[in-house]
């Protein structure tokens, strides 16, 4: 279905995805949306892993177990930070990271 | 190379994902950067569904959709207040992060362009899913196993960081 279209257009819409994602990641104050550039980031990835698969290795599995893989990392990255930030939000009443300075000499 | 349905369909899907995706990063508000994330994860699952993996779209749409940025969602809720609007988004390196990202997409794409791929001209396997479940208990078994164990490790972890004390 998808063969008539370049492996190219696959590439570049993960690489676009994967630098908005890094300035979302870089750039942002608040930990959440933080959290949300990577997000984007292991999206990005996943494009790749499953272009691969469908372009070069068609008849075999590889980069969609992969994928799989990058999804059950994201699901527990996304709970131990969100975790992380309801608990810092308790006790500090900020998630703005350049006020998170405690360990800072 | 003629312009067929599909590389519309595949230019429709991508700038709704990447439009998304800019949404997220450029939102003022925290909530609505949460719902373009949904929409760029839903644009991502179609992209999946043009590769014919059509199991990781649907897992996509549960997991990413319906697990994470839930989570998300809730997380902007309980810390309500101090997250909408107040104060600005950006901390003091948004220039030279976009300077960085924007020279990242400029080296990627120029990288990926001049390699010549290894395309084959093959179908696609005709019922991945079996395959996808034997490739988890013979070949990536113990991957699997690490990550089964992470997985479960990680979210308990979650619920003893944010147990009220």
């Amino acid at each position: 279905m998808s063969a008539t279209i370049p492996l190219s257009w696959f590439l570049l819409v993960g690489a676009g995805l994967f630098s908005i994602g890094l300035y979302g990641a870089l750039a942002r104050r608040n930990a959440v949306a933080v959290l949300m550039g990577i997000e984007l980031l292991l999206n990005a990835v996943n494009i790749n892993l499953v272009a691969f698969n469908r372009y070069i290795v068609p008849q075999q599995v590889t980069g969609q177990v992969f994928a799989i893989f990058v999804l059950a990392i994201a699901a527990a990255e996304a709970a131990v930070g969100l975790a992380l930030i309801i608990s810092i939000y308790r006790s500090r009443d900020t998630v703005n990271l350049d006020e998170l300075d405690l360990l800072k000499g | 190379m003629a312009i067929t349905f599909l590389h519309v369909v595949f230019l429709a899907l991508a700038g709704f994902t990447l439009l998304c995706a800019l949404g997220v990063v450029a939102s003022r508000n925290l909530f609505h950067s949460a719902i373009w994330l949904i929409g760029s994860f839903a644009g991502v699952a179609g992209l999946y569904w043009l590769l014919e993996a059509e199991y990781l779209a649907i897992a996509q749409i549960m997991i990413y959709i319906g697990a994470i940025a839930t989570l998300i969602v809730f997380a902007i809720m309980l810390s309500r207040g101090m997250m909408i609007g107040r104060t600005r988004m950006n901390n003091f390196q948004t220039g030279i992060s976009a300077v960085v990202a924007l020279l990242l997409f400029v080296v990627l794409s120029f990288v990926l362009l001049q390699v010549n791929w290894p395309v084959v001209e093959q179908a696609v396997v005709a019922d991945p899913i079996p395959l996808m479940g034997e490739a988890f208990v013979t070949t990536y078994v113990v991957p699997f196993q690490v990550i089964a164990v992470l997985l479960s490790v990680a979210l308990v972890g979650a619920i003893m960081i944010a147990r009220e004390r």
